[in-house]
């Protein structure tokens, strides 16, 4: 009976505690979309200023940053399927499913820094005109957060081989899951205003 | 070879100034003696264990409040020497500082006044008496607490540095104005150490921010709902959700800044396409809410004082509330008033100006409500209930001020004169520094166990306000007069220096405030047990800080209290509900993480400034490695069971009731000046005649 009481003592505690952590990583989502709107904002006042240089619709390929949108697309749905098998604490599904959610964010990334190598090498770097400046910033932080997210997921992934599916981890997958996502949201508002934009 | 291991640092950016020398002597000096004390009584381990490894939030007040005194001296210096640099510098005389020294100092004067002091006590205050308020036993993260303090103090050493390694310090106001502040105009390192050590602590300060906001939502003690808080959790709230909407502004605009002048992008420079009026923007989207963070605590604190030294409860608490979300949501639209100049249409400026009068309007609210308080009540003048008064004196004066800036045309006029440098010292000073001395001198008890000194405490008070008077005041006309801010020579023509000369004796007065309050500390040291608080509730106090025992647990409060009023412990104490009961508390274990990352982001940081790559990446992995070592263990906290906490209870009482007077307790009175100083007096003379120095 003092068992049984205990146990669910325990399980209100981590309860509270997902409750809490989810909340604040929630607010610190909406910091971090701050940031990404300031890169925004600078992008939307710069985009014209290429002083003389290549314009966005001369540089870009829609058809590059298309594959790039729904591989990350493809992404997002596959870790939504990675967190149902962690809630369902199926560890097998759970680290298959985010195995291929890290094949497709790799895949992302090395299509971005193709496009990248591609222009620099063109001679198209961030120091050619503010319009540069802004495109590679506001591009390369995402493709930063990209690249932390496969760090994290690479370790989270690490921990749960060596110690099973328990609560605090999969508080921390809930996580990942919704830093991917917002991610994924940020970069649609790229494709559109950076990438669509350059040929409206 | 030698630009892969020490980037651009050279022999020659070593201090060679006699100001830096003298600052690097005075740290090593202060380091050293710090060291041979702490081995001299064994207390290396104490130290470690005890406090800098500590996540109760009670220890890391405490130690913002130590290192933001320190930083207050050391930033009021600058102002001394500003005061004094501008009293001496008319017609053929120049000073004693050359033009650049002057504007090194008036940049730092800045940043460590706002981001090192104020920004500093009001965390300490927010991080003793908010979880305290609402009846819980830590923060949401404790790990984030203490993260978030030690990437403050990394900001410190940072801006410090100059003075230990050399090189300069950012000569372009406090918030380096674009394009002055690029490479092609600031060639030196002085930008980059400004833009590191405000990039480390505005970091800190986020992560600080969404930890506060999840604890006052998610852990406050039953029946306390949003509308029953403390109005200084209220005020604190209302801050900290500004905090973590403005500072992702600030932490992007700095590392685009930092990209022009390092990576050579163009956002902010003259040239390229760049476009340096973004900067001004962007800086001031997050600038002017940020005085509005430091100002929202201090109106919260305030509210708490004039309500329990008036005996009543606040009037119109819900307007009061109002009060501080309408100064909050308002204090987001303002940020264009700061360069009506900019050239932005008259529609635009319209809007902004308008929208800065608006301010006045929940400002107003606010003042109302405290002075309705007072109305009818019984007014107690302790030392707390005068820094209140003050603040109203000046905070009136500034705000009025702060109104014939918001007006456009006036504003074109009074833009970047010394009526606005008074302006915004009489909000800054007259109310968040004066906040935080009320806030400080209000809950001393709390904090350390006895109450202050209070003949002293008024002494520094009048100093305080008199001092504050006669250096500002005449600002406004100097401003009104035509002269200029950050301005280190004026002909003698003008006729001004007889106000500056005033301005400069109104320094003095402040710097003699500053001392007297340091007295006051040291004479409520030596008669502690005289002004011991032996109930935890020295001034009949109304909110759930009051109802632990002075200094708290480390549990803070035995079992969480039910909470079903606003005033909950002045009507626990009314109804007489105050039974000691015992549960089983879980706490967060010590953690030196929060230490080793501010490390690795100083030296990151470090890295930045100079361009030495390999300290960076060294630094970068470092953070990460303690983040994934530190984020992945499960095993940071510890329970102490109900029998536990009773026994340590009991120890408690039984060592309060045990406490013997000393020979400085004998008198019922608060100790004077005079006494004080016959009492070092003696102390030194018995030192040097018995020659005690021979035992240490």
């Amino acid at each position: 009976m003092v068992e049984e009481q205990k146990l669910h003592h325990h399980e209100v505690l981590e309860a509270e505690a997902t409750d809490r952590v989810l909340f604040g990583f929630w607010v610190y989502l909406m910091t971090d979309l701050l940031m990404f709107s300031v890169l925004f904002a600078c992008y939307a006042v710069l985009h014209n200023n290429t002083f003389g240089g290549a314009t966005a619709s001369e540089l870009f390929s829609l058809p590059v940053a298309l594959t790039e949108t729904l591989i990350l697309l493809t992404s997002s749905f596959t870790v939504g399927i990675a967190m149902v098998a962690a809630r369902n604490r199926d560890k097998t599904q759970t680290l298959i499913w985010f195995g291929l959610t890290f094949v497709l964010g790799l895949a992302f990334l090395v299509l971005e820094l193709k496009e990248f190598s591609a222009l620099i090498h063109e001679g198209h770097t961030l120091k050619t005109n503010a319009f540069l400046s802004s495109f590679f910033i506001l591009v390369g932080t995402h493709g930063l957060h990209i690249t932390s997210g496969l760090v994290w997921m690479t370790t989270t992934m690490g921990y749960i081989m060596k110690r099973g599916l328990n609560a605090p981890l999969v508080r921390k997958l809930s996580m990942l899951s919704l830093f991917w996502h917002f991610l994924d949201i940020v970069w649609i508002f790229i494709f559109t205003i950076v990438y669509l934009g350059a040929f409206v | 070879m030698k630009d892969l291991i020490f980037g651009k640092l050279t022999l020659q950016s070593l201090p060679h100034e006699w100001f830096t020398i003298g600052g690097t002597a005075a740290f090593f000096g202060l380091a050293i003696f710090a060291a041979i004390v702490l081995s001299r009584t064994k207390r290396w381990g104490w130290l470690w264990n005890d406090w800098l490894t500590s996540v109760d939030p009670k220890k890391i007040g405490i130690m913002y409040f130590l290192v933001a005194g320190f930083m207050l001296v050391r930033g009021g210096i600058d102002a001394i020497m500003m005061w004094l640099q501008q009293a001496l510098s008319s017609g053929s005389s120049h000073g004693f500082l050359t033009a650049d020294h002057y504007q090194q100092i008036f940049t730092a004067h800045g940043n460590i006044m706002v981001f090192f002091v104020a920004m500093a006590f009001i965390f300490g205050l927010i991080n003793f008496i908010v979880p305290l308020q609402i009846g819980a036993r830590d923060l949401a993260s404790p790990l984030l607490n203490t993260l978030g303090f030690w990437l403050y103090v990394s900001g410190v050493v940072m801006v410090n540095m100059f003075f230990i390694l050399g090189g300069e310090y950012a000569a372009t106001g406090w918030l380096a104005t674009a394009p002055l502040s690029g490479l092609e105009f600031s060639p030196g390192v002085g930008v980059d150490y400004w833009i590191w050590s405000l990039q480390i602590s505005g970091i800190g300060t986020t992560l600080a921010a969404i930890n506060f906001i999840v604890t006052i939502f998610k852990m406050r003690a039953p029946g306390m709902s949003l509308w029953k808080m403390p109005l200084f959790t209220w005020g604190s709230l209302c801050s900290m959700i500004m905090a973590v909407a403005v500072f992702p502004l600030l932490t992007a605009t700095l590392f685009l800044m930092y990209f022009d002048r390092a990576l050579g992008t163009h956002f902010f420079t003259t040239t390229s396409g760049g476009d340096p009026m973004m900067y001004a923007n962007l800086i001031w989207m997050w600038g002017h809410p940020e005085v509005y963070i430091l100002m929202l605590p201090a109106f919260g604190v305030f509210s708490e004082v004039v309500s329990t030294f008036s005996r009543k409860p606040i009037a119109s608490y819900t307007s009061n509330v109002l009060g501080m979300i309408g100064v909050s949501a308002f204090a987001l639209s303002v940020w264009l008033h700061h360069f009506f100049t900019m050239g932005a249409s008259a529609d635009v400026n319209a809007f902004f100006g308008v929208m800065t009068m608006f301010i006045a309007i929940p400002t107003s609210v606010l003042v109302f409500t405290w002075i309705a308080t007072m109305y009818k009540g019984k007014i107690k003048f302790d030392t707390p209930m005068l820094w209140f008064l003050g603040f109203i004196f000046i905070f009136t004066i500034g705000g009025i001020a702060g109104l014939m800036l918001a007006v456009p045309p006036a504003d074109f006029q009074l833009h970047n004169s010394l009526f606005l440098v008074a302006h915004f010292h009489s909000m800054v000073v007259g109310g968040v520094l004066f906040g935080i001395f009320c806030g400080i001198s209000y809950w001393f008890p709390k904090f350390a166990g006895f109450r202050l000194n209070e003949p002293i405490g008024r002494y520094a008070f009048w100093c305080w306000l008199v001092g504050f008077c006669l250096s500002f005041i005449p600002m406004y006309f100097l401003g009104l007069m035509g002269a200029t801010r950050r301005m280190d020579h004026y002909d003698s023509i003008t006729g001004w220096q007889p106000f500056f000369a005033l301005m400069f004796i109104g320094g003095l007065v402040l710097a003699a405030g500053l001392a007297l309050q340091l007295a006051q500390i040291l004479a409520s040291f030596i008669q502690k047990n005289h002004l011991r608080d032996e109930t935890g509730d020295p001034w009949n106090g109304r909110t759930l800080e009051w109802a632990v025992p002075s200094p708290p647990p480390f549990y803070n409060f035995t079992v969480i209290p039910q909470v079903s009023t606003r005033d909950a412990y002045f009507d626990m104490k009314q109804n007489g509900d105050l039974k000691p009961a015992y549960e089983d508390i879980v706490i967060p274990k010590n953690t030196g993480a929060g230490i080793y990352i501010s490390i690795f982001a100083f030296f990151a940081g470090f890295g930045f400034v100079w361009h030495i790559i390999w300290m960076i990446v060294v630094s970068l992995v470092g953070i990460i490695v303690v983040f994934i070592v530190r984020g992945f263990n499960e095993e940071s906290e510890y329970t102490v069971t109900a029998a536990e906490v009773k026994k340590l209870e009991e120890t408690r009482l039984e060592k309060a009731m045990a406490v013997v007077p000393n020979k400085y307790d004998k008198t019922n009175e608060d100790m004077g000046l005079k006494e004080l100083i016959r009492i070092i007096y003696f102390f030194v003379l018995d030192i040097i005649k018995n020659k005690r120095w021979q035992k240490w």
